[in-house]
């Protein structure tokens, strides 16, 4: 009798101790800290490099809702659409049930769903160094253990792919147009620092900040080695005042990224050394050609 | 006699138009009629009803009464069939303050505290005070239409590009400030309700018992003096109405284009009455506008939703074309 009092004692807190140790609570970028009862089932991401991250722990089942951006892995096409970061569908996310969502601290609608009583975590990832973060956030969120590792992985093929590269490279000097009206990828922005990791040289100054809008001039004068762009920006480059003569352009040096490989390029997530694997292909065929 | 029956009317037709487009506003929504359906068991069905759907669709009442006010006040005071909100700076120099306000306090605009939604509102009527006044201060008055409505758009421009500024500066504020400028009425909960609808009382109490200046005022501003009509001190007050009107509405809903300009106009193409009773009747005007406009956006691409402003934008600027197009025919005359 007394044996099985203690074996019903000892079940009963371990139970109660595993509750406990499901209470998850985390600190977002906004410093708000969010605690839920237990690892999210259901959860609504409104950030594309967000629901990847979520995809790359293994737990995209649990994803129950994106953001129209969302089209990495193929099965979140599926979903159902809440909207964009500026406009996301208030009512659309709340009939999900989500036990929590992810969205972009920039992102309208954050507090008006908190009112509503829905967990929020706001995260903004810029750089890689948020990229891990995030992901570190995230295996706690979820309750994948070995985030570091998936990431340590993912940061070694970055590693790798620049190794890989010929020494030629950092003699490089490269133009990075992120968007047309000539916004070009800083030092500071996720693509700059992925240049500067596979040793090429940015020829946008560190001190403009990570998405410059910089004067079609600034890039006539640093005459870089290699253009790099979206093909939605690619239209009319060369008619550009003064651009035939960028030795870029006159050489054909200019990689043209299809939409699937910018959304790669631009989102700071797990598929950074993809990322990394395109800039590499576009350095060794056009850049050291 | 006959004016204020007809008024009395349209007030009551408008009143029933707002409560039947009310609970259809109600049962529309990304999740479809389902939610009224089972709101009565379902705990979440009944939070999207009464905490997402009922407010917003309130919202848009109060907000589009704000700007049919601000309309029918900007319309009367300047004796311009065109003044607007929009075209007097007023939206814009609101939305400087909005964006002023986020730079500097680093808030986010879709706060849903009282505390921050009423600075915000301070904010915006601020920035309407000071759009308004550039405006004037520019046309040298409000006699020429013409003066009157570049002088606007001049002052709309120079303080569109001050809150470009402003938003370059701190990119934090970027993405925020962008969805601010496509106005949506889908993050109105009761907090922001509540902050539109105490103001638009006052300014719906204080314009309509001045609305016997502005027929004085309709006649000419030498008839109004003579008439013994405190026009200086009116006036001001008048500009204030405005001002806090407009900005009300853009602290909470972002940028709803033309509202302001139709509604005075759909009123006197079914009554023609006095001033007091036309600010009322556009307010009610514009809240059935803009609320029927709300329901529409969230219907057209259903389960997925059209910003508001998008919509009135589209829909009002064919309107004032219309408008534009018939009063050039002869013996129109704008």
């Amino acid at each position: 009798m007394s044996l099985r009092f203690w074996r019903l004692f000892v079940l009963g807190c371990l139970i109660g101790d595993a509750a406990h140790a499901a209470d998850v609570t985390l600190t977002d970028d906004r410093g708000v800290t969010v605690t839920l009862a237990q690892s999210p089932q259901r959860i609504v991401s409104v950030l594309p490099s967000l629901t990847e991250t979520v995809c790359e722990l293994g737990q995209c089942h649990r994803l129950v809702g994106v953001d129209r951006y969302s089209n990495y892995p193929a099965s979140v096409r599926g979903l159902p659409q809440v909207g964009g970061g500026i406009d996301p569908n208030i009512e659309a996310i709340v009939a999900l049930k989500p036990d929590v969502v992810l969205m972009a601290t920039s992102s309208r609608g954050v507090q008006r769903l908190e009112s509503l009583g829905v967990k929020v975590l706001a995260m903004e990832p810029k750089s890689s160094a948020d990229a891990q973060r995030v992901m570190g956030k995230l295996g706690q969120l979820l309750a994948v253990p070995d985030a570091q590792r998936i990431w340590r992985a993912i940061d070694a093929s970055v590693s790798a792919v620049a190794q890989s590269l010929p020494p030629g490279a950092r003699q490089l000097r490269v133009y990075y147009e992120v968007s047309t009206g000539g916004y070009a990828a800083g030092t500071g922005s996720f693509i700059g620092e992925l240049m500067a990791r596979l040793g090429v040289q940015n020829i946008v100054a560190p001190s403009l900040g990570p998405f410059p809008r910089v004067n079609p001039e600034y890039v006539v004068r640093a005459n870089p080695d290699l253009i790099m762009i979206g093909a939605r920006n690619v239209q009319g480059l060369e008619t550009r005042p003064g651009w035939r003569g960028i030795r870029a352009l006159r050489e054909r040096r200019l990689c043209v990224f299809t939409a699937e490989e910018s959304d790669v390029l631009v989102r700071p997530g797990p598929r950074m050394a993809e990322a990394a694997r395109l800039m590499a292909r576009c350095i060794t065929e056009k850049g050291l050609k | 006699m006959s004016g204020a029956r007809h008024s009395l009317w349209l007030g009551g037709a408008l009143l029933i138009a707002a409560a039947a487009v009310l609970l259809l506003g109600a049962g529309v929504g990304s999740t479809g009629f389902d939610s009224v359906l089972h709101a009565r068991h379902d705990p979440v069905a009944w939070q999207i009803l009464w905490d997402i759907r009922l407010p917003r669709t309130l919202g848009a009442w109060v907000a589009g009464g704000l700007l049919g006010l601000a309309g029918a006040v900007a319309q009367g005071l300047f004796r311009n069939p065109l003044a607007d909100p929009y075209l007097l700076g007023s939206a814009s120099g609101a939305a400087l303050g909005v964006a002023l306000a986020l730079a500097l306090f680093g808030t986010t605009p879709f706060a849903t505290q009282w505390a921050v939604r009423l600075g915000l509102t301070g904010a915006a009527f601020t920035g309407a005070v000071i759009g308004v006044v550039l405006t004037l201060a520019l046309a040298k008055g409000v006699q020429h239409t013409l003066r009157l409505l570049l002088a606007g758009v001049i002052v709309g421009v120079v303080l569109g590009a001050a809150r470009d500024l402003v938003t370059i500066a701190s990119p934090d504020t970027l993405q925020a400030m962008q969805g601010f400028m496509l106005g949506s009425t889908g993050f109105v909960g009761w907090a922001a309700c509540g902050v539109m609808a105490a103001m638009g009382l006052a300014a719906l109490l204080v314009a309509a018992s001045l609305g016997r200046v502005l027929d004085g005022l309709a006649l000419g501003e030498a008839t109004a003096i003579s008439l013994g009509l405190p026009l200086v001190a009116v006036r001001a007050v008048l500009v204030a109405v405005l001002a806090l009107a407009t900005g009300a509405a853009v602290a909470q809903t972002g940028l709803i284009a033309f509202v302001g300009l139709a509604s005075p106009h759909l009123v006197r193409s079914i009554v023609k009455t006095t001033h007091g009773r036309l600010i009322v009747l556009s307010a009610l005007m514009g809240g059935l506008l803009l609320m029927a406009a709300d329901v529409l956006a969230r219907w057209i691409i259903a389960p997925q939703e059209l910003p508001v402003g998008v919509l009135t934008a589209v829909l009002g600027g064919s309107y004032l074309l219309w408008l534009m197009h018939r009063r050039r025919r002869p013996g129109g005359g704008l």
